[in-house]
């Protein structure tokens, strides 16, 4: 296991390194762009991962109502909270893009919007497990909103469409940026970036989980202890 | 007193569970409990508070999933066919089940509809049997305890299980009330239906079961030989096994 | 199911005995369309605007505090058990649950969308029968959320805050979609909300499948 997260985070490092260096000095300026779109080097990978994440998310929850299995649950868990922080990456970069690009903090883009929305779903599951109990009690609560988390994103993005109606046409950032990803470099910061973020999330999901487990034996522990402590004293 | 527990008879026992065990936050409530219930008998569960008798009877009512262990119904499975189980089995826990605000005639029509029991009059039979027939036509919540779980047994009764699982039910009941029940209890025994009773006192014990188990830190401690003992006989191994007193 | 007509039927004339909650979210809806409308003071010509954000703000809030209390009546007597002893699917008991609280946010929208027509100078009448079926639609998709959710809420320590948490991130779209085509309802008639509905009928469709397949996992603790 250890060998694995060393590994997954290692290629993952070095490979935002090798993107971040091909998206900020080897791939030309976009046309009719500043230099603030290099950020989408950023922006999409980290939704690539945020969209992994959630549905590892969902994947886990079923597994554990299906099978009870305590490591499909911890996955679930670790794998919340780093598509919480992939999603907080993702807004943050979109906000300043939009900020440089548009001049405002905010746009009504579907896509972000769907990022929003879901950034909250996830965040909820994890102030559920945070606040609402024994992980043994909401185990199955947290999985059924996890399913309903993934459930719920067609509707988003066909109701952020319905949206759109309300403003002037906002330019929504396409892939590879206002031109499309004609260089090869433009190709290799945004394909080698979103493949490095994923390799970065996986590794940051493995090394949760294992966290996770660690807490929860510790846990049981000194439950026991206290048990013992409790007969003896 | 002495009484002797009935012969044996059917094939398969009415209840049958056999390892089972389960934690609650992290610390282990049973530890591998094994026991039968053959039809016609009173078994009743003698512990000290905290001993696992309640989480006991809630697993062999279905209502909690043990950790391990397996719990048979009429010789079947009951996990693996939970909706046929259920219909032999009659719980009564600490509560009543029943809606405060409804009346005990209306909660039993609610119940009856549940499992199905579309006999009408099983529900006047039942009224009049448990003696609420007058109060029949008024919301529990303006009613007595003890006529609340009157209302509470009717309940357990009315889809005429094999299995009455009762937790408890003597507390909280005025001497006359408990002589009604023990009354009943022995009518149900009569009729076949096998009854395990959680009890706190030990000369009631005594004086219902035809067979006795002392739950202690999650285990059955000792088991009754063919005779139950007396009431004095009953409490001294009580005090001696589990630490209780009756 | 019989299952589930006996439990709403039971509900429901708990409810007719206590009155307790129809009241209370009356009231409540009541008064959040009061606090709204003034709140907002618009000028006539604008204040039709206001409308779907006013009814359905209002439908949110009284339906979290309304939603609850199907599965509050169950922690009573224990009477959960009564039902979970029964031979009767799990899923019976979060139909009837949701069924008795489209019904009683039906009540509360019965008040608070003629209050609004007041309050906002708009002739709510003539578009009664298409506002109503987006109101139909927009509750039974709230009500599959939140009524699963309260399930859950319900038996948690931190309770009164939680279930606005784990809801309404989830119910966003049902809610942009709802708006919507009540705005569209107002202005141009059914036809102007098509895509809308669409939206609400997905939503519905999904959410209360999702909600009646994953309820028997939850209820068995």
């Amino acid at each position: 296991m250890r060998t694995m997260e060393l590994w997954l985070g290692a290629l993952g490092c070095a490979g935002l390194v090798a993107a971040l260096y091909a998206a900020l000095l080897l791939a030309p300026a976009a046309v009719g762009e500043s230099v603030a779109q290099r950020i989408l080097y950023l922006h999409a990978p980290s939704a690539f991962a945020a969209y992994g994440c959630i549905f590892v998310v969902a994947i886990a929850s079923a597994l554990y109502l299906w099978k009870r299995s305590a490591a499909a649950d911890r996955v679930a868990v670790a794998a919340a909270e780093v598509g919480v922080l992939m999603c907080t990456l993702v807004l943050v970069t979109g906000s300043i893009w939009g900020r440089a690009r548009w001049g405002a903090w905010w746009t009504p883009d579907p896509r972000l919007t769907l990022t929003l929305i879901l950034w909250a779903i996830y965040l909820s599951y994890v102030l559920l497990r945070a606040f609402g109990g024994d992980d043994d009690e909401i185990a199955p609560y947290a999985a059924v909103l996890g399913i309903f988390g993934v459930l719920a994103i067609p509707a988003i993005r066909v109701s952020a469409r319905l949206m759109k109606g309300m403003h002037p046409s906002v330019l929504a950032p396409r892939e590879g940026g206002g031109s499309g990803l004609a260089d090869p470099y433009m190709k290799l910061a945004f394909w080698g970036g979103a493949v490095a973020m994923l390799l970065v999330a996986a590794c940051l999901v493995l090394l949760r989980t294992r966290l996770e487990r660690a807490e929860r034996e510790t846990m049981a522990l000194r439950r026991v202890a206290d048990a013992a402590e409790g007969v003896a004293g | 007193m002495e009484r002797a527990s009935g012969s044996a008879l059917v094939s398969a026992p009415a209840l049958e569970a056999r390892g089972v065990s389960r934690d609650f936050g992290g610390r282990p409530v049973l530890r591998g409990v094994d026991l039968s219930l053959a039809a016609g008998e009173t078994v009743v569960l003698l512990g000290p508070n905290g001993a696992g008798k309640s989480t006991l009877l809630r697993i062999l009512a279905l209502l909690l999933s043990p950790r391990d262990g397996t719990i048979l119904i009429q010789g079947r499975d009951a996990r693996a066919a939970r909706p046929p189980a259920l219909r032999h089995i009659g719980y009564l826990g600490h509560e009543s089940a029943c809606y405060p605000d409804l009346t005990a005639r209306e909660n039993l029509e609610f119940y009856a509809e549940l499992f199905g029991v579309d006999d009408a009059s099983r529900i006047d039979e039942l009224l009049e049997w448990t003696g609420l027939a007058e109060a029949a036509g008024r919301p529990l919540r303006t009613c007595s305890r003890g006529m609340v779980q009157r209302v509470g047994l009717a309940r357990a009764l009315l889809h005429r299980p094999s299995v009455l699982l009762l937790d408890e039910p003597f507390t909280g009941l005025d001497p006359a009330a408990s002589e009604a029940l023990d009354e009943r209890l022995r009518a149900v025994r009569a009729e076949g239906c096998a009854v395990l009773a959680a009890v706190h006192d030990v000369p009631r014990a005594a004086a219902l079961a035809t067979r006795v188990l002392v739950l202690h830190a999650g285990r059955i401690v000792w088991t009754s030989p063919a005779v139950v003992p007396d009431a004095a006989g009953l409490a001294e191994i009580y005090r001696a096994r589990a630490g209780g007193r009756g | 199911m019989r299952a589930t007509l006996a439990i709403v039927r039971k509900d429901l004339r708990i409810e007719w005995r206590t009155r307790e909650t129809a009241t209370t979210l009356a009231v409540l809806g009541v008064l959040l369309v009061t606090v709204l409308a003034f709140a907002h003071d618009p000028d006539p010509e604008a204040a039709p605007l206001f409308v779907p954000a006013v009814l359905w703000s209002a439908m949110v809030f009284t339906g979290l505090l309304g939603v609850e209390r199907g599965f509050l009546l169950e922690r009573e007597q224990d009477c959960l058990a009564g039902l979970r002893g029964a031979p009767i699917d799990p899923t019976a008991l979060y139909a009837a649950k949701l069924v008795v609280n489209v019904l009683l946010l039906g009540a509360t929208h019965a008040v608070v969308v003629p209050l609004t027509g007041l309050f906002l100078h708009v002739d709510l009448f003539p578009v009664l029968a298409p506002l109503a079926l987006v109101l139909l639609l927009g509750t039974v998709g709230f009500a599959a959320v939140a009524t699963l959710f309260a399930f859950v809420t319900v038996r948690l320590r931190s309770r009164q805050v939680m279930l606005p948490l784990l809801v309404l991130p989830l119910l966003i779209p049902l809610l942009i979609a709802a708006v919507k085509a009540t705005e569209a309802v107002l202005g141009a008639g059914l036809a102007g909300a098509r895509d809308a509905l669409g939206v609400l009928v997905s939503f519905d469709v999904i959410f209360v499948t999702a909600g009646a397949l994953l309820f028997p996992a939850i209820v068995r603790d």
